[in-house]
């Protein structure tokens, strides 16, 4: 699975958690998920549950603790799908 | 500081209609919301009927954001649903997404009886028995929290004055309206959102059909099966839903030209002490009649002057003494008792959004001049007998109508009555 193949679909979970819209427009690797796209930070653990779902890998409390940025999902993401 | 409160706003979830204008023409033609419940069969319970709000989940799409979704349980859809009609209804826009101000002068009393036992029975139980707690997400304590419901509504509308959730069984929806009431007299706050949600769930109805006080002979007749102060009555049928009313300060109403539907002249709440006859489970009916009398104190109205009462009226073996009490504490007998119908034969009893849903439809009565039918007793109780003539069989056109009293009566022995105006 490519980067930007495993990004799409991160960005398809976050978007309903997303409060500036806007921000999602030009979502990249870079785009941080609290302080740019305002998604509640308690609902991170919904996020992460939905990762889990759609792409059948477990991810660990100290796995969320390095995740700031949408390219932070992709790269954990593909470590734990490889 | 005491100060006139009137409402300006109602909005209902109920199992006979979705919103006022509904729910209205529902009660006029004394429409039913009880239907056979699969789920109550499959359970094995005795009583195989409840009433439950058709259609809530396309109206939740309609009104919520997915994220807001996501969180929203069924008493909070029903709450926020209700609130947010009953706000518009009052004449208020609701806030827009990222509109950061805050309404320091609105509140909230919104009550449940039971509380979030859908996401508790469906979701914690079985998730946290099969040691996959993890599962739940973030969304678990805010659904099972007991304030969950007011505090959805709070985020809805922005409300910054006392956002607070009430629990007094089946008394709550008119305690909640106490409480709002009291709040502003008082000067500390202009506007109160008042009610409560319950939601539909055999986990919540299993106790009930348990302890044998739900309707069992009726089940192949469903619309029948909730039979307030008939002689064939057996037990109560369970409903669920949400009633909410804005309660506003008389000053500010007419300061902002809003329509209002109602005044709310008289409020009070007590506690029969389990003393006297009652209990956990019963009132002490001199519980049940000091607090009808304090309701009209505080309204400073003669007992002559009340034309209706929404009663209780559960369909259990209380309803003829419940209707003694109307009676003693009023000191009116069978010649000049006041119309008295029962909203529990239309839609069962919503536990802690019954006296919500029920106020609901006692400032629509007001407004619109009728006392809606109270069905399945056309064999009047023989205790109540007497009293015949002032129950109504079909919808009653009552031109003359001008102060209704409602009251609720829950498991704890507690007790709330209100008594309300017709504005004009």
């Amino acid at each position: 699975m490519t980067a930007k193949e495993v990004q799409d679909r991160v960005v398809k979970i976050l978007t309903p958690y997303v409060k500036d819209e806007k921000a999602l427009a030009t979502a990249g690797p870079s785009t941080n998920i609290l302080e740019d796209l305002k998604v509640n930070s308690a609902r991170l653990v919904d996020v992460v549950l939905a990762f889990e779902d759609e792409f059948d890998i477990e991810i660990a409390d100290e796995d969320v603790e390095t995740v700031n940025t949408i390219g932070d999902c992709v790269t954990l993401i593909q470590q734990k799908v490889a | 500081m005491s100060r006139r409160v009137v409402i300006t706003g109602l909005g209902v979830i109920s199992p006979n209609g979705n919103g006022v204008a509904e729910f209205e023409l529902a009660l006029r033609k004394g429409k039913s919301g009880l239907a056979l419940q699969p789920s109550m069969v499959e359970a094995g319970f005795n009583c195989h009927v409840a009433a439950v709000p058709q259609g809530v989940d396309a109206l939740a799409q309609a009104a919520f954001r997915e994220e807001e979704l996501l969180a929203m349980n069924t008493s909070h859809r029903y709450a926020a649903l209700a609130a947010l009609e009953a706000w518009q209804d009052a004449g208020f826009t609701r806030p827009e997404a990222g509109d950061d101000r805050v309404d320091w002068d609105s509140g909230a009393v919104l009550g449940t009886g039971i509380g979030g036992m859908d996401t508790i029975a469906e979701r914690v139980v079985p998730l946290v028995n099969a040691k996959r707690s993890k599962r739940l997400g973030s969304t678990a304590v805010e659904q099972v929290m007991a304030s969950g419901i007011s505090a959805r509504v709070s985020g809805v509308l922005a409300l910054g004055n006392q956002v607070t959730t009430n629990s007094s069984a089946c008394a709550t929806g008119v305690e909640a309206v106490a409480e709002g009431t009291w709040r502003i007299r008082a000067g500390r706050a202009e506007r109160m959102l008042c009610g409560g949600a319950e939601v539909p769930s055999p986990y919540i109805w299993a106790g009930f059909d348990a302890m044998r006080v739900l309707s069992r002979k009726f089940n192949d007749q469903p619309e029948k099966a909730s039979r307030p102060m008939s002689a064939s009555a057996g037990g109560f049928i369970p409903g669920c839903g949400s009633g909410v009313l804005v309660l506003e300060s008389l000053d500010s109403a007419l300061a902002r030209g809003a329509r209002i539907r109602a005044e709310v002249l008289g409020v009070a709440t007590n506690c029969g002490g389990h003393r006297g006859g009652g209990s956990m489970t019963s009132p002490n009916p001199t519980g049940v009649q000091r607090c009808i009398q304090a309701a009209l104190a505080d309204a400073a109205l003669e007992p002559a002057r009340i034309d209706a009462i929404s009663g209780h009226l559960t369909a259990t073996g209380a309803d003829p003494k419940e209707v003694a009490s109307w009676s003693r504490a009023l000191g009116r007998g069978p010649a000049d008792f006041p119309v008295i119908t029962s909203t529990k034969s239309l839609i069962g009893h919503a536990l802690g959004a019954a006296g919500a849903i029920e106020s609901v439809a006692a400032v629509l009565m007001l407004e619109g001049g009728f006392v809606h039918a109270s069905r399945n007793c056309e064999d009047v109780h023989p205790e109540i007998e007497p009293f015949a003539a002032s129950i109504p069989h079909e919808t009653r056109a009552v031109p003359g109508l001008s102060v209704m009293m409602k009251a609720g009566f829950g498991f704890g022995d507690v007790n709330a009555a209100l008594v309300l105006r017709k504005w004009q």
